[in-house]
């Protein structure tokens, strides 16, 4: 029993240990119940990010129902010119020209914040730095080499990446703001974070409603459960 | 009393139909054990999970569109746009993990109790069929999100029948109808998903039953209740299926269902283990994911095939893990079926076993680094040799004298009151605090708080008795 007690530690032991790579994720303050911020980030979507990235599985109504907004409002604030309430929220760039433009068209973004996460986005929209190697001279603290421009430099402005020597090696220490932008730091983040609110409410418009009916079922499940028990009492009472 | 026209035509159709001699049969006359405890409500469960899927499964085919162009969009259409698409939709994708787990303890619960053994041998094989069919069940339906995991999940597993010799690479050319995974192979699964497997999976079902049926329920005690009967032929420790196990099975839905509607309206994706998150990305066919992952109730088998360092000998070893449970009722030599009845080395063996199981399960979830491939190779060693060994190690224990009849042992819920002597052991009244005599559990649990030297005695104890009860 001991023996198989220290094998079993021993096998604990390698995954107990984690190289850390590059840095490590912010954590993004996810509120969906939060409608002003939903609001907000549907605006910066649209206004920073259509143009290249489509959110095809969502349609500007679905986006006023769930916000509880007028569709009129949706259709007049966030969905660009031209954009019926119908409409999906599709990228006026062809795959085409994006092809030539930046080598591969940009990805829908409906189910980003499902197959990465909030962190991983709020951390990755932040993450721009200087690196004069990359074609667009832009690279990313948590998707080293991506080939898509920052496209927040005008506000956040120009950051740099430190390093530190650890043990001799160059380690990524933190990035620091060298030439600042339209925003604030504190702005700056409002606008990420909003954004990312956004795209973990498009991931899955239902999440709200589901955890919403989830009480109900839950809470009728346990009533029959106690009506089962009592019909299952009655019956085995006469089981010896 | 004159009959009425709703009696009339019953009556036409049970002379013509034999329903009331099926439902005694198989229900009001069918005589199963006294003792059935918690391990005997996952076969009524599977049985109830196999009719979420196929009634969730016909409503999701409503929707979706087996075709590589379309299959990724219209799960997300089913998922925004279909009223109430996303719960059937989680119900499936849930159901399909709910499955196996209820099916994984279905089958723990044979080994327990020996259900494989002589006179029920047959009930094994066409369990272990069924077991076979739900894999290539899950297996096939895993390709139809066409997400990232889904292709690249199917690229690497019908590969692996190209390490056969001779025939491999033709015959894994045949199984996708393509080069590569495409929309040939996305066709045929949906076909064999949806019609051809659940057809085969109703048909052992059925098989699986009549074979119980005629031999009888085991039992906790593995001792044959037909042995003792009374004057009227009818075994004296069985009661009738129905209504008896029909209520008793009730309980047991609710709580599953609890269970699962948990897990659906609060964590679908199961933290990336129901609902893996590479399968949000829509398969790409020129970009390989960083680590491909099979679903959780692979992960073992996968575990095994690559802690095998050569190919072909990899794939032998993960249909072999599966081909020797085909024969478990011929490797156990042991007089006794029931565990409570056998010596220590079938308990630490199956111990073993199970702690295997899950080990590799958990590797399986993990890039193989060169430790984890060892630890991987460790466990398989286990995982065989609790299988291959069984023939000698089961003739060599001494197994406890069995008992006539049944025995009676407390049910989960009478040890409800053993449970609040364990709390208030292992807590003590908050200082300043005045109980009096009429305290509710509620309460009670905020009065108190832990106790650390009864926490080290119950542990103590639970560990004593884990012991004791190897031998």
């Amino acid at each position: 029993m001991k023996k198989f007690i220290t094998l079993f530690l021993l096998l604990a032991l390698p995954f107990g240990i984690h190289a850390s790579e590059g840095m490590e994720l912010q954590s993004a303050d996810i509120d969906l119940t939060d409608k002003e911020s939903l609001q907000r980030g549907a605006k910066h979507f649209v206004t920073y990010c259509l143009g290249c990235h489509s959110v095809k599985h969502i349609r500007y109504l679905r986006i006023a129902l769930d916000i509880g907004i007028d569709e009129k409002k949706v259709v007049k604030d966030i969905a660009p010119e031209g954009a019926s309430a119908y409409d999906q929220m599709q990228s006026a760039m062809n795959a085409h020209d994006a092809e030539k433009w930046f080598g591969i068209q940009p990805p829908d973004l409906s189910l980003i914040a499902r197959s990465r996460n909030a962190d991983w986005l709020y951390s990755y929209l932040k993450g721009f730095y200087t690196d004069k190697d990359k074609q667009f001279g832009i690279n990313n603290t948590v998707f080293k080499d991506v080939g898509m421009p920052n496209p927040f430099w005008q506000l956040q402005g120009e950051q740099l990446l430190l390093y530190k020597t650890v043990d001799g090696q160059q380690v990524i220490d933190k990035l620091i703001i060298k030439q600042p932008g339209l925003l604030s730091e504190k702005e700056f983040d409002l606008l990420v974070n909003d954004l990312v609110n956004f795209l973990v409410y498009v991931g899955e418009p239902v999440q709200l409603e589901r955890v919403r009916i989830g009480k109900y079922v839950l809470f009728y499940i346990l009533m029959f459960l106690g009506l089962a028990y009592m019909l299952k009492k009655e019956y085995w009472k006469d089981v010896h | 009393m004159k009959p009425t026209r709703l009696t009339l035509v019953g009556n036409w159709v049970l002379d013509r139909f034999p329903l009331t001699k099926l439902w005694n049969e198989h229900m009001a006359h069918y005589y199963a054990p006294k003792n059935f405890n918690f391990w005997y409500y996952f076969g009524s469960l599977a049985l109830l999970v196999l009719v979420i899927q196929i009634v969730t499964g016909i409503l999701l085919t409503m929707n979706y569109k087996p075709d590589a162009k379309l299959a990724f969009d219209s799960v997300e259409y089913i998922m925004r746009d279909v009223s109430w698409g996303w719960l059937v939709r989680y119900m499936h994708s849930t159901g399909a993990s709910a499955f196996f787990i209820v099916i994984y303890l279905h089958m723990f619960r044979g080994l327990l109790y020996g259900s494989f053994k002589q006179p029920r041998e047959l009930i094994w094989i066409f369990g272990m069929l069924l077991f076979v069919a739900l894999m290539a069940e899950a297996f096939m339906g895993y390709l139809l999100p066409w997400g990232q995991m889904s292709y690249w999940g199917a690229q690497v597993i019908i590969s692996l029948f190209s390490a056969i010799p001779v025939i491999g690479d033709d015959l894994s050319l045949w199984i996708r109808g393509d080069y590569v995974v495409a929309d040939a192979t996305l066709n045929r699964f949906f076909a064999f998903h949806v019609i051809a497997v659940p057809l085969v999976l109703v048909m052992l079902i059925f098989m699986h039953i009549v074979a119980l049926h005629e031999v009888g329920s085991n039992n906790p005690d593995g001792i044959e209740i037909k042995n003792n009967k009374d004057a009227n032929g009818i075994p004296l420790d069985g009661i009738p299926f129905h209504p008896y196990y029909t209520v008793k099975d009730i309980p047991g839905v609710a709580v599953f269902l609890f269970f699962f509607a948990t897990v659906i309206f609060y964590m679908p994706e199961m933290g990336g283990y129901f609902l893996e998150p590479a399968n949000f990305i829509p398969a790409d066919p020129m970009k390989t994911p960083e680590h491909i992952v099979p679903v959780w109730y692979f992960t073992p088998f996968y575990a095994i095939l690559r802690a095998i360092p050569d190919k072909f000998a990899g794939v032998i070893s993960m249909f072999g893990a599966i081909i020797v449970l085909f024969l478990l009722p011929w490797l156990d030599r042991s007089p006794v079926k029931s565990i409570r009845y056998r010596g220590g080395i079938y308990k630490k063996a199956l111990l073993l076993f199970v702690i295997s199981f899950v080990a590799l399960g958990y590797l399986g979830t993990q890039p193989a680094t060169p430790t984890a491939t060892i630890f991987a190779r460790f466990f398989t060693a286990i995982y065989f040799g609790f299988f291959l060994l069984m023939p000698i190690y089961t003739r060599w224990e001494k197994s406890k004298p069995l008992p006539e009849r049944l025995t009676d042992q407390p049910a989960l819920e009478e040890r409800i009151s053993d449970l609040r002597e364990v709390f208030e052991e292992i807590t003590v009244l908050k200082p300043g605090t005045v109980q009096n005599g009429t305290s509710f559990l509620g309460s009670n649990v905020l009065m108190r708080r832990p106790n650390p030297k009864g926490i080290l005695n119950v542990i103590i104890r639970l560990a004593k008795k884990l012991k004791e009860s190897l031998d």
